[in-house]
């Protein structure tokens, strides 16, 4: 997001009322922040805080914990841990690309080539979102469980050979392989994509493509030099909406995958929820979340497009 | 030349209609699946068709409580994340002030982070501050969480909005709550009632960050995810089905008003 500024109310020096009043405005912004900006410093920025203490503590549930700057937790948390980061890592990128693939098509056909049709695709890449998303998962056991008709259908063109021999299914079934986890990935975050691709998509002046045609470009030429890279900005931000929330999921490895799926959600949410080993989960999202941080800092800077933020 | 564009332009076609039937196909799923009558305790394959649960859709126990409480839940977090997420935006688009862009560092920040890190470090707090969860800490998170997505929301519209129409106003002689009510607040509101709609949408829907920080209270979503793993009552689809219905039905009739309004 670009920050341009109303200019500044000018503030002649005249009178003592108008100099108040003036003063009186000048606070105005801080007010309005207030109650916000403490909300997400309490509840978003001290519980980071929190958090980073709590991964260097020891003790138990019973005796309580203490900061003993144990940063043995990180090493011990990533040796023991580090399939389920790469997984996540791997998983994400996999359906971000998917999403980006599957998710550029129809944003374009959205901006260019559905004429009167716009609002009713726009309507059913939203509508989604209104049904709980966990619901719209479980609909996915049903359409690739074993004896359904997608998986059949696979068998009988060996699509399930090929795949199984790549390692991302098994045993001629597709529910609880890594096939089905980033297919659900993909379905769940695809909104995410379409809707800013969409969204750089339609600033394009279809006069630019009308130029390009006349310059003799043929129309793949015209997509490479002219829509994609006028497009960047909502492939960098559609990457980011997707991949960030994918890379912490664990909903789609509970549900669609098995105990070889899981991911590093997977992982804090047991640690936390289950094991209760506070420690070992507030070192495992620190970790994820400054991998995360350091990934999207040097994307960002690479795909130059730094007013994104 | 024609052919190849021709091909071309049924492709992007074809392959967005193909992306589009993904997109839609588990809902169509759901709603099939409402009809069914399954053998089991779980609704994964068709059996043959039923309407009992359409017409006893709170027939499971604790499905419809949970269900009133997350909209409860997400009315009250939607309110709360409007109303501080707007007067924020108002001080970014409208306002100079120092430690801006700490300001909007940190409204980016939850946006730009994985639930599940945001979920567990609240948690943390909660944990620590020996405050017991339920219906207060899942609403603290849901504000956190929607306030951001406000801001950006209303923030765009504000920014866009020609300020020598508020200079207008003044000069003829409004106070500056009357401009505030008459003209600023007008304009801005398709951005705030997007914002709003938004964090409806992201509040009733959430659970990374509910089930950190629900304690043993049960929102619709933490239901279903009970439900996955002791046996899927085909209530769930119905409820399923009708938020999708009355999703589209609202956005047909919000667009038929717009037309009719910008006709008239």
């Amino acid at each position: 997001m670009t920050t341009s500024t109303a200019p500044a109310p000018e503030t002649p020096a005249t009178p003592p009322a108008v100099a108040r009043a003036a003063r009186r405005r000048r606070r105005v912004p801080y007010w309005l922040l207030l109650p916000g900006i403490l909300w997400l410093l309490v509840f978003f920025a001290a519980p980071l805080v929190y958090q980073a203490s709590t991964s260097v503590q020891t003790g138990s549930l019973e005796e309580g914990f203490k900061v003993t700057w144990h940063f043995a937790t990180y090493a011990d948390a990533l040796s023991e841990y580090y399939p389920q980061f790469l997984r996540s890592v791997a998983y994400a990128a996999t359906a971000t690309v998917l999403c980006l693939v599957l998710g550029y098509p129809l944003a374009y056909l959205i901006a260019f080539k559905a004429g009167r049709w716009r609002n009713l695709l726009m309507i059913l890449v939203i509508a989604p979102f209104f049904t709980s998303f966990l619901i719209r998962t479980l609909a996915w056991k049903t359409i690739l469980s074993d004896n359904g008709l997608v998986v059949s259908t696979l068998n009988s063109l060996h699509v399930l050979d090929v795949t199984g021999a790549l390692g991302v299914t098994e045993g001629h079934r597709v529910l609880a392989t890594p096939l089905a986890v980033v297919c659900g990935l993909t379905y769940n975050f695809l909104p995410f994509m379409i809707l800013p691709l969409y969204t750089s998509l339609e600033r394009i002046d279809p006069r630019l493509h009308e130029a390009a045609g006349d310059l003799y470009a043929r129309p793949v030429t015209t997509f490479r030099k002219v829509t994609f890279p006028l497009s960047m900005p909502g492939v960098v931000a559609g990457t980011l909406l997707t991949f960030i929330p994918a890379a912490g999921d664990y909903i789609n490895a509970e549900l669609l995958g098995s105990t070889d799926q899981k991911m590093i959600g997977n992982v804090i949410q047991s640690q936390f929820l289950r094991v209760l080993d506070y420690p070992t989960a507030a070192a495992l999202s620190f970790i994820l979340m400054a991998a995360i941080l350091a990934m999207v800092t040097v994307y960002i800077r690479k795909s130059g497009t730094e007013d994104l933020v | 030349m024609s052919a190849l564009r021709r091909l071309r332009r049924n492709f992007v076609v074809l392959a967005g209609l193909g992306t589009l039937a993904y997109l839609v196909l588990p809902n169509v799923i759901v709603t099939v699946f409402s009809f069914n009558k399954p053998n089991g305790r779980f609704n994964y394959e068709w059996q043959r068709f039923s309407t009992d649960a359409w017409t006893d859709p709170c027939g499971v126990a604790d499905l419809c409580g949970s269900l009133s409480l997350s909209l409860r839940i997400a009315v009250w977090a939607t309110i709360g994340a409007t109303v501080l997420g707007t007067m924020i935006a108002f001080a970014l688009a409208r306002y100079r002030f120092r430690a801006r862009s700490a300001v909007s560092t940190l409204i980016f920040l939850p946006m730009a982070m994985p639930e599940v890190v945001m979920a567990a470090s609240l948690a943390t707090l909660f944990l620590n501050m020996g405050i017991s969860f339920g219906f207060w800490t899942i609403l603290i998170a849901h504000v956190m969480f929607c306030l951001s997505f406000v801001v950006t929301a209303v923030k765009a519209r504000v920014m866009s909005m020609d300020p020598r129409l508020e200079q207008a106003a003044q000069d003829l002689y409004a106070t500056p709550l009357q401009t505030f009510l008459r003209v600023t607040l007008p304009i801005a509101a398709p951005g705030i009632a997007a914002g709003a709609l938004l964090s409806f949408a992201l509040s009733f829907d959430d659970f990374i960050i509910t089930n950190f920080n629900a304690g043993s209270t049960v929102t619709f979503p933490m239901f279903v995810w009970g439900a996955a793993q002791r046996g899927t009552p085909v209530q769930i689809n119905v409820i399923g089905t009708a938020m999708f219905a009355i999703a589209v039905l609202c956005v047909l009739v919000g667009q038929l008003v717009g037309r009719r309004k910008r006709r008239s």
